[in-house]
């Protein structure tokens, strides 16, 4: 059977952790991100996920307040926890736009040294000047050239980890592009996996092509079987002209699993779950989103607003925007109208929803069949609750998976390249 | 004056390269044990080493007690990221992280990253300066209690407790506010070597500890009453600046040849102050210094660490101890309370309270 791969996402900073749950606790205390790293373990996980914040976002202008909010810096954090597991891949999401070579590829060449070849990057760009605002480069990227920047700064940091032979000499390093121009010695010799592993986020066409052309994992969102089926299929196929066999680049979708005792017992929590997530507040805030408008004075519980969006509008600064707005508009007022849905119903019917909902068994043979039917090569669990969000799956679906000889019972190496099937960098010295 | 001021130690565990975490964790608890106020891990981008900030992460779930203070530099790195990574060694040690600012001053290192030449040290320190001026209100730009979790409107923060910091620098500028909440700390213990004038300028301005180096403990004395005087020009009350005597110490000889012979010995880059002698002279010297008054402690680097850690911990400090000149555990569970420094109110918090009073 085909071997899935399994990995935790911290749930930071975003919409759906349901801080107002009794059971949610600190999203900064150090024993949180511990918690979590040791169920992941427990459960025989590939790796640890951790994103990265470099702008508190704003709405209409002010700091948005309804969210978790407030993260610590992810590869510190990873140092950390590398002392109290074992075998986890620790992921650290970092921005190759407001970074430099030189220095991330030796944090990350450290962070591989202390964990004993665990560490993996996940590299995410951004052409957002309202980021920008916070760094010395400040100016704005359009989007073709983030991902240059981006294609850049991985070869130049391999070129780096490559400047130490695997027998421990350091060689002199010059590299001269469009972006980097850069020469001297690295600082820390080849780290146990030669390289860390590289995650790539991120669904455009450029994307793809560059999680093809470079990365070990990519990290997606197709929820479904077949959008994940298509996507698979598609970045699968652009391996060929780089060279590369379809088991060098895994896919992982993000998803979000909702158990029960029951498959109707789970259903009934997932929509508990959805009205935590989606609160008054929370919808005018999704509407806003949309609208582009201050709709401040609109009641959660009422009918959508007969204003048309503003496409135009600035409104929210740090998200991900709608991409077309009147549409989505016209959409939520075809459901809202078919189903006499207010503001908040609709919002709850029509955002993300859980990806996997049911009883354990339920679980477990649909993330298999995901993996069988090639939709994914294994998941990263994205959890609503801080930190014990992972407690339930580790607990009631891995010994299912392990069972039907889906997952491992046991890590087999001590790598994450060995955890995820990766075979060693060749030494391009 | 009297040495009625506590004696504060801290130590180097850097020396020979290495990028394993074992012996950074053997040697941080071997200073924990001898009740130090912190360790130190010295960094630059130009010599072999791992990234200091990362090992003593790793160090921090390790140990319990012990200050973490690695040397993060502020040339070619960002003021934002290092702030942000500083106040995330405190969450991760629950307030025992520190941050030693260093420049970058060589034209290899600017190479090494290929944005900007080389620059002299004065700019570099006053730039250094800056980071540090900028970090310290990013730590604050959360204020205490910003996190509400306030059910009833839905927010999860009180937005009015959170503060853009709009620090224009001469290199950079940062909007803010943070990213990382406020750490246990309040802020990070700033560390910096005011051997140099510039430097000196700069730990006046925004260190929390200034080492000093010095052959005699007039001339310390001397170099503690300025660094005091000019903090106080700042504005800043002097107090809350420890000064620290920066010692390289080489423990390899036998105890029966003692040679406190400072000065004596060869200088380390050109600008180390040299002891050679067992570990009873250098408690010997050390005792001599604080009975005068003459700095409030040492930063003690051993020229071997593993042979010579040792021998401070079991020799010198437990010397110390026995004269009832040093502490024999640590009384509190923050860096800052080890040094005696309070937890700095925030500039934010006593901006609004003084506007809600006026």
């Amino acid at each position: 059977m085909k071997q899935m791969h399994l990995a935790a996402h911290f749930p930071g900073v975003n919409s759906t952790t349901v801080w107002a749950d009794p059971r949610s606790r600190s999203q900064i205390d150090f024993t949180s991100f511990e918690h979590l790293a040791r169920t992941a373990e427990r459960g025989k996980f590939d790796f640890f996920f951790l994103a990265e914040g470099l702008r508190l976002r704003e709405h209409n202008g002010r700091i948005h307040d309804l969210d978790v909010v407030g993260r610590p810096e992810s590869l510190t954090v990873l140092n950390a926890l590398a002392a109290v597991t074992e075998r986890l891949g620790l992921a650290a999401t970092v921005n190759a736009t407001f970074n430099e070579p030189y220095e991330l590829a030796r944090r990350l060449a450290t962070l591989d040294h202390l964990s004993e070849g665990r560490a993996a990057w996940n590299v995410v760009t951004s052409s957002d000047a309202f980021t920008g605002e916070n760094f010395r480069r400040g100016g704005y990227l359009d989007r073709a050239d983030r991902y240059t920047r981006a294609a850049e700064f991985v070869s130049t940091a391999r070129e780096l980890w490559d400047s130490w032979t695997p027998d421990g000499t350091s060689r002199p390093f010059a590299h001269s592009g469009q972006h980097f121009e850069i020469s001297g010695e690295f600082t820390v010799p080849r780290s146990p996996q030669g390289h860390p592993v590289v995650i790539q986020a991120g669904d455009s066409d450029e994307g793809r092509e560059f999680a093809a052309s470079t990365a070990d994992v990519i990290f997606t969102r197709h929820g479904t079987l077949e959008a994940g089926r298509t996507f698979y299929a598609d970045v699968k196929a652009r391996l060929k002209k780089y060279g590369r066999q379809p088991g060098d680049l895994k896919i992982m979708p993000g998803v979000t699993v909702v158990l029960g005792g029951t498959d109707e017992e789970a259903q009934q929590n997932a929509a508990g779950i959805r009205r935590q997530q989606v609160s008054p507040q929370n919808a005018i805030l999704a509407l806003e989103q949309v609208w582009g408008r201050d709709l401040s004075s609109y009641d959660p519980d009422g009918p959508l607003p007969s204003v048309d969006p503003d496409p135009g509008s600035s409104l929210v600064q740090g998200r991900v925007r709608v991409a077309d707005p009147l549409a989505v508009a016209a959409r939520w007022r075809e459901l809202s109208e078919a189903k006499g849905l207010s503001i908040r119903q609709t919002v709850i019917e029509s955002t993300a929803r859980q990806s996997f909902i049911g009883a354990p068994e339920t679980v477990a043979a649909e993330l298999e069949k995901f993996v069988a039917e090639d939709a994914a090569d294994g998941f990263i669990l994205v959890p609503h609750l801080t930190p014990g969000g992972l407690d339930d799956f580790v607990d009631r679906v891995v010994p299912l998976l392990q069972e039907r000889g889906s997952f491992r019972s046991e890590y087999t190496g001590s790598t994450l390249r060995s955890h995820l099937g990766l075979t060693e960098p060749v030494w391009k010295g | 004056m009297s040495a009625t001021r506590p004696l504060h130690l801290a130590a180097e565990i850097g020396g020979p390269p290495r990028y394993d975490a074992r012996s950074h964790i053997a040697l941080a608890r071997l200073a924990e044990g001898g009740a130090l106020d912190f360790v130190t891990l010295n960094d630059s981008f130009a010599r072999p080493g791992p990234d200091a900030l990362a090992v003593l992460a790793h160090v921090a779930p390790a140990t319990t007690r012990i200050g973490l203070v690695p040397t993060v530099t502020t040339t070619h790195t960002e003021p934002f990221h290092v702030s942000s990574a500083v106040a995330t060694l405190d969450w991760v040690s629950k307030g025992r992280a520190g941050w030693q600012a260093d420049v970058s001053t060589t034209e290899a290192e600017a190479r090494l990253f290929g944005r900007r030449p080389a620059a002299p040290a004065s700019t570099l320190w006053q730039e250094a300066g800056e980071a540090a001026d900028a970090g310290a209100r990013l730590w604050d730009s959360w204020e205490d209690g910003a996190e509400i979790r306030d059910v009833a409107t839905g927010r999860f923060i009180d937005r009015d407790k959170l503060h853009y910091v709009d620090f224009e620098g001469s290199t950079f500028s940062v909007r803010g506010p943070a990213i990382v909440p406020r750490p246990p700390q309040g802020r990070p213990v700033t560390v910096i070597d005011a051997t140099s004038g510039p430097a000196r300028e700069a730990a006046a301005r925004h260190a929390d500890v200034a080492y000093v180096r010095a052959t005699s403990p007039e001339q310390a004395a001397a170099l503690r009453d300025e660094l005091r005087r000019s903090a106080a020009a700042h504005g800043r009350d002097p107090d809350s600046l420890r000064v620290l005597a920066a010692l390289t110490v080489d423990l390899g000889d036998a105890e029966t040849t003692p040679e406190p012979g400072l000065g004596s010995g060869p200088q380390l880059a050109g600008r180390g102050t040299y002891f050679r002698g067992g570990p009873v002279d250098l408690a010997e010297v050390i005792t001599q210094w604080h009975r005068g008054g003459a700095v409030d402690g040492f930063h003690l680097t051993p020229i071997t660490p593993e042979r010579d850690l040792e021998r401070i911990v079991n020799g010198t400090v437990a010397l110390l101890q026995h004269r009832s000149l040093f502490r024999t555990f640590h009384p509190g569970g923050t860096l800052r309370e080890h040094l005696g420094l309070g937890r700095p109110a925030n500039r934010y918090t006593l901006t609004s309270t003084s506007g809600a009073t006026s």
